[in-house]
């Protein structure tokens, strides 16, 4: 449906082989906010656990810049088609992070800075499949990519990696976060191609 | 600050209303206050449209349009008040 | 007589380009033929789509710059964003007898109707006057006589759209009034300095408050916001006060 227009590209993009369906790879790093970036002083961060209980752990920067962490290298997919080939990442994974937080709950709701929220299911964040990245491409994670600090969960669609994190909440029912409230899947494979509602 | 505002809203709304909505008056469910909304700060880029308060930054509206249908989401205005033609 | 846009079905709709004007060396006016086109009133906008070959879309609003006439063109008047995905297309690569996408007119607040009674003053930076500019040309064709004020804000001399037409509008429609105001380089001999605008550039230029006229602002963010603030803060009322942010920070 529709007019295609002579001589027009777009953006630079491609269609290769061996993404997700429906992706395209991008050469650049699209930047979509529901919202105006939050500027957070490092000596005001800080990321929170709380289980089902109320139970709560947290690290301030000083602290979780100390715990173990590794460099990984991940594609990335958002929503809106684009994908991006070996992002590297200095990250703490969750399964750090989880290590002493017990719980009984299925799902969690990561929290950010500037009130944005999304669910994933708690066992899609262990097994080293989650972390949170405060260095993208070696350099400090910018503000508007996120920083100080972002979920990182590469399996899943780009908007489940919520930038400015501050808090992990343990959740024994699955609930909609903000996009997925908006609409959005509550899963959100890219592999199975989980974009919307009923998806 | 926001690029856009829910000006740039008027075709994605008027595409479900039979109407333009930009004239329309919301009342914010967070700070109270009414407005058009052609002045609410648009963000969301190619995700969706998500519609903030200008004077509490609130969300007042979303809008997500998926392959065959629209998602609007209002919770963030607690009315709506709307012109009728001929006013 | 120009009327409002007809509520139904709003829906994407193929529009061929038979002319285009070179406005500045960075801007463009379209003028495109819609069949079956509606009308508009002065300050509604379209959507533009444009589809690449491999199922790719871009979708951006522009504004309408021409005044509603009965079997006439819909002009919009496109400034190239340099790092721009559709402006570059339709001001460098587009056409005559090109088409593309559009669905409109829409918006219904930021408009102008000769039945409002009050004076009127716009303030546009930069490509901003293009919806400004098409509230001037109805008020022309209809020979109104609510008095207009345009504060008009750009860069330089060079980026002045309507350069030739606008100064006509103030000879041939009388109760209008323009000022434009230069924020990076003044005309030669000019006697005020480049800055950008401000209380004392709306309070000698604009309309006083107690005239409580309706007022336009259009542009990028930091102008709408600086403007419209200045209005407030000079004692119009917001509610008179309608704003339309055009993408870009500065």
């Amino acid at each position: 449906m529709g007019i295609i227009s002579r001589g027009f590209g777009g953006r630079r993009r491609e269609s290769v082989p061996g993404l997700p369906p429906g992706q395209y790879l991008t050469h650049d790093f699209p930047v979509l906010s529901a919202g105006p970036t939050p500027r957070i002083p490092l000596d005001r961060w800080s990321f929170t656990v709380t289980a089902e209980t109320g139970e709560r752990k947290s690290w301030n920067w000083q602290e979780f810049t100390a715990l173990p962490h590794e460099d990984v290298t991940v594609d990335i997919h958002c929503v809106t088609k684009w994908s991006k080939l070996g992002t590297t990442w200095r990250s703490v994974s969750i399964d750090t992070l989880l290590e002493d937080v017990e719980t009984a709950a299925d799902y969690t709701m990561v929290h950010s800075f500037g009130g944005y929220t999304t669910n994933v299911p708690l066992e899609d964040l262990l097994d080293g499949k989650a972390w949170i990245a405060y260095k993208f491409d070696g350099e400090d994670l910018e503000p508007e990519h996120g920083g100080p600090a972002r979920m990182l969960i590469p399996h899943l669609y780009f908007w489940k990696s919520a930038k400015w994190v501050n808090g992990l909440e343990m959740m024994a029912e699955d609930e909609p976060g903000f996009w997925e409230a908006a609409g959005y899947h509550m899963y959100g494979d890219p592999w199975l191609e989980q974009r919307y509602q009923g998806d | 600050m926001s690029k856009l505002d829910g000006n740039a809203m008027a075709g994605d709304l008027g595409e479900i209303f039979a109407f333009d909505v930009t004239a329309a008056r919301y009342t914010c469910a967070g700070c109270g206050q009414a407005e058009a909304i052609g002045a609410l700060m648009l963000w969301g880029q190619e995700m969706g449209r998500v519609a903030r308060c200008p004077h509490c930054d609130d969300v007042v509206l979303r809008l997500v349009q998926a392959n065959d249908r629209v998602f609007l989401d209002l919770r963030g205005a607690v009315r709506l008040e709307l012109p009728l033609a001929g006013s | 007589m120009a009327r409002a846009a007809l509520p139904g079905r709003l829906t994407w709709r193929a529009a061929t380009l038979t002319e285009a004007r070179q406005e500045t060396p960075s801007a463009r006016t379209l003028m495109l033929d819609v069949p079956d086109w509606p009308g508009h009133l002065p300050g509604q906008h379209v959507d533009v789509r444009l589809t690449a070959p491999d199922g790719y879309r871009a979708q951006r609003s522009y504004s309408i710059a021409s005044a509603w006439a009965e079997g006439g063109n819909v002009e919009l008047t496109i400034q190239r964003l340099d790092d721009g995905e559709v402006s570059p297309y339709l001001t460098d690569v587009l056409e005559v007898g090109d088409q593309i996408e559009l669905r409109g007119p829409v918006g219904g607040w930021f408009v102008w109707r000769e039945t409002q009674p009050r004076p009127v003053l716009l303030l546009g930076g930069g490509s901003g006057v293009v919806p400004l500019m098409a509230m001037v040309r109805a008020r022309g064709l209809a020979k109104a006589r609510q008095p207009f004020r345009l504060i008009y804000s750009v860069r330089t001399p060079w980026d002045v759209l309507y350069r030739d037409e606008l100064p006509r509008h103030v000879r041939d429609n009388p109760g209008f009034d323009l000022y434009l105001n230069y924020t990076r380089k003044a005309p030669e001999g000019s006697p005020n300095a480049p800055k950008r605008i401000d209380v004392a550039t709306i309070n000698t230029h604009g309309w006083p408050p107690d005239f409580e006229p309706d007022c336009y602002v259009c542009g990028p963010t930091t102008f709408v916001e600086t403007a419209a603030d200045i209005l407030v803060a000079l004692g119009h009322d917001p509610k008179r006060i309608r704003t339309e942010r055009f993408g870009g920070t500065s």
